[in-house]
């Protein structure tokens, strides 16, 4: 038993949490912009299928990776745009938007696929050119670190400087607070003379470019492919992780790492004989758990602070 | 101070369905503390909206300092040096009391990053010219509402604003807080030569701060008077056109068996600190109780305890003898307790739905307006609705208007009405007339007193000291959690009570400050 445990833990493992991860680090990167914003994003899945159908387009189009990478980052921008024209400038559910996007990018890929494309299912070409693994000097030759941490297209490494610069610009640059308030208290930040509109529209067109790059790394990072549905629920997944990291770039990084984790230990599990069809449940159950852990966490916190403040009470009275 | 600073010239404003200004035209002078006055819907916050950029009238000019607004934006009248303390405060809560100074306005580095300790020392630097204390590092959400008012008009200041604008800025602050901010205006306009605009519906505070004062009813100026040339008296029979200072109430009766009783009772807020400490009362048929505190005190979590709507942590609630630990608002309610919470819109009434809907929520499944609980009795219901929609004269409505479009007063009329006329023994009144003009305040209070005079044991909260002592057979005060005092009427006056309401003052000696 215990040598089956050790067996699962290879370098493989925690070279597919890396790339599991990349995908939701970037999305949910974007979803902490509206988040802050005050827009609940659900539509950040059609947004990422988007950013890979376009992204695997104009790879093929051109023969060139950066160009599918361009094209999948201007139609995040234009999907961004007709987020907010519809949750922000009208006023629209957010929820039922976002669920729209969704569906609509689903069928709009599909249809492109079979009907422009004359694929099914999914497609492969040569003509896909992908993003290339880039190796890190001297961090590759440490032995075992070296593997894990180098080798990967360029967006894994982008991805972590993001957590960073998000952090920056949300906390540290004024932009950030005028995102933050007008999420918060809007008619503050409009009264103080900046219009919160502004500030959630480029939220939201933000949201659509960093999805439209987790598209691309997805379709482009390692297989070159794009597949009907390949999103596969990332989207939803970074919405949970930016709850469960509170809309904190570092804890939003972490929640994004711990699935990326457990999505590569599942696949690790079938290699010791585990059914596909129990193991391939696990990312999303643990979804589910972790949610499931904020609120009761939240309501333990209210109880324990309760309590403690009878305590003292009956200290000081006592 | 004789220098005209703004000029509204024939200013009317539309909105859909009210005319909220209508042909308003006078002058405020450089240096003065100018008073706004009227009723509440009178169009007061509307004309001030129109001079902060809030809203573009439909006809008119407004000047300041000689310069004709154009654009109608925040951000022109900020430029012009005006700057306006909302009713409800603009602050961000999660920010610091220097992030919400500065917001907008940040202090920058290198162009694109914020300067967070030179906004912090900016804030420091006017806290000390113009003595408003509070710390720059402090979360907004963890202070008073009062050192929350004073980071509004700090926000104003760092703005550069020399016009201040405060819509009704004492609503929410104590006696003591209130002659505070007052020590603050005058400083602010003879030290720094500032005009000040106060909104306001008290009276007494007009007296005691203004040197002119403007009277508005029903979006119309009704006159612009000195100061000194007019008294509480002529300002309140200008604002509603009849004489209607309150007058004191007809109470009739002897209290009866004890209806309510609480014993050590202990509460949480909803961020799960202790509200309530420890409270025990108890309230008599035909016995109205006040409860005066200062917003934030455990009042509120004392009622939704009361009426179910809030965990009961230790200690004991007995509604006419029953223990109502761990039941649910509506098993209260059967024992024969009905509610008037603090906030209408959120809990007192459906907005969406209209009158008639909203008279008979709780009441839908008796027999009398439906068969076996399942077929609405509509033309019941109807009759019922339009007699004491007749009752209550809501004028300028209909019983199948939308609740969510009526006036304050209306609405908390419908709240007053369907509550009172469940006949019960026990009521739970929770700021009856806040935001409500004085003329329904008159009728609301009537109905009060009639309940009580009925014998019903009657639990009063309000912010409106005024009204807990026309209204109240005795009062107690809350402070922290904890009741700090209890009077007799008569015993105390307000100064007298505000002292108690700021603190546990049991241990101290002399009482009254």
């Amino acid at each position: 038993m215990w040598e089956q445990i050790t067996a699962l833990f290879t370098v493989g493992l925690f070279q597919n949490t890396i790339r599991n991860a990349t995908p939701v680090i970037l999305a949910a990167l974007g979803g902490l912009f509206t988040e802050h914003a005050g827009i609940m994003n659900i539509g950040m899945e059609g947004m990422i299928l988007g950013g890979a159908f376009v992204a695997v387009v104009f790879s093929f189009t051109f023969a060139s990776a950066p160009m599918g990478v361009l094209f999948a980052v201007l139609i995040g921008i234009i999907i961004g745009l007709f987020f907010a024209l519809f949750v922000v400038k009208l006023k629209s559910d957010e929820f039922i938007i976002g669920m729209t996007l969704n569906t609509f990018s689903a069928g709009l890929t599909v249809y492109l696929l079979r009907t422009v494309f004359h694929q099914t299912g999914s497609w492969v070409s040569t003509d896909i050119k992908g993003l290339p693994p880039i190796d890190i000097p001297v961090i590759k030759d440490i032995p075992l670190l070296g593997d894990i941490l180098s080798g990967y297209s360029i967006f894994v490494y982008i991805s972590w400087v993001l957590v960073f610069l998000v952090w920056v610009f949300l906390y540290r640059t004024p932009y950030g607070f005028w995102m933050r308030a007008s999420g918060e208290h809007p008619e503050a930040l409009e009264t103080a003379g900046i219009d919160p509109v502004k500030m959630k529209v480029l939220s939201s067109v933000l949201c659509g470019i960093f999805c439209g790059l987790s598209g691309a790394h997805l379709a482009l990072g390692y297989l070159n492919c794009f597949a009907e549905g390949m999103s596969a629920s990332r989207g939803f997944i970074a919405f949970a992780c930016v709850v469960f990291g509170m809309a904190n770039p570092p804890k939003v990084f972490g929640a994004a790492l711990l699935f990326g984790f457990l999505q590569a230990l599942a696949i690790r599990l079938q290699s010791v004989g585990i059914p596909s069809d129990l193991t391939e449940a696990v990312p999303y159950l643990a979804t589910v758990l972790m949610l499931v852990y904020i609120t009761v966490r939240g309501a333990n916190k209210k109880r324990n602070r309760a309590k403690k403040a009878m305590a003292v009470q009956a200290a000081e009275e006592g | 101070m004789q220098d005209s600073i703004i000029k509204f010239e024939n200013i009317t404003m539309q909105f859909p369905g009210v005319l909220a200004n209508d042909n308003v035209s006078f002058d405020i002078k450089q240096g003065e503390v100018f008073a706004l006055v009227g009723e509440n819907g009178a169009g007061k916050s509307t004309l001030m909206n129109v001079l902060y950029g809030i809203n573009t009238p439909t006809a008119g000019n407004v000047y300041i300092k000689g310069k004709k607004m154009e654009k109608f934006h925040p951000s022109e009248a900020i430029a012009c040096g005006v700057g306006m303390v909302h009713q409800h405060f603009m602050l961000v809560p999660s920010f610091t009391v220097a992030q919400n100074i500065a917001l907008s306005k940040e202090p920058r580095k290198s162009k694109i990053f914020y300067d967070l300790k030179a906004a912090e020392k900016a804030t420091s630097d006017l806290v000390e010219d113009y003595g408003l204390v509070v710390d720059p590092k402090a979360v907004v959400e963890e202070i008073s509402v009062g050192l929350q008012q004073r980071v509004e008009i700090l926000k104003t200041l760092y703005r550069g604003a020399d016009i201040l604008i405060l819509d009704e800025p004492t609503a929410v602050l104590t006696p003591q807080e209130t002659e505070e901010l007052f020590d603050v205006i005058r400083r602010i306009v003879k030290e720094k030569n500032m005009t000040v605009i106060i909104i306001t519906h008290k009276l007494n505070e007009v007296m005691a701060i203004s040197d002119r004062v403007g009277v508005m009813r029903k979006g119309k100026l009704v006159g612009v008077e000195n100061t000194k040339d007019v008294n509480e008296r002529i300002l309140a029979s200008m604002m509603v056109g009849r004489d209607v200072l309150l007058g004191k109430v007809n109470k009739t009766g002897t209290p009866g068996d004890v209806k309510i009783e609480v014993k050590d009772l202990h509460v949480t807020d909803n961020r799960g600190l202790l509200a309530v400490k420890g409270v025990d009362l108890n309230v008599r048929a035909g016995e109205i109780l006040g409860v005066a505190a200062i917003e934030g005190n455990g009042q509120s979590e004392l009622l939704e305890a009361i009426t179910g709507l809030r965990d009961i942590e230790a200690g004991e609630v007995y509604i006419e003898g029953t223990k109502i630990n761990g039941m649910d608002p509506g098993q209260i309610r059967h024992l024969g307790l009905a509610h008037i919470p603090e906030d209408r819109i959120a809990t007192g009434v459906s907005v969406q739905s209209d009158i008639t809907d909203n008279l008979i929520i709780g009441k839908e499944t008796r027999p009398e307006f439906s068969k076996y609980k399942l077929q609405l009795k509509k033309s019941t219901i109807v009759r019922y609705a339009n007699e004491i929609f007749e009752k209550f004269d809501m004028r300028g409505a209909g019983v199948d208007t939308k609740v969510g479009s009526l006036s304050g007063g209306n609405m908390q009329k419908v709240v007053v009405a369907r509550e009172f006329s469940f006949n019960t023994p026990v009521l739970i009144i929770a700021q009856p007339t806040r935001g409500v003009d004085v003329g329904a305040i008159e009728f609301i209070h009537q109905c009060i007193i009639d309940k009580r005079n009925e014998g019903c044991a009657i639990i009063l909260v309000s912010a409106d000291l005024d009204e807990v002592f026309r209204l109240s057979d005795r009062i107690i005060t809350m402070y922290e959690g904890k009741i700090t005092g209890e009077f007799a009427e008569g015993e105390i006056d307000k100064m007298g009570i505000s002292y108690y309401m700021t603190g546990d003052r049991s241990n101290e000696a002399g009482g009254e400050a």
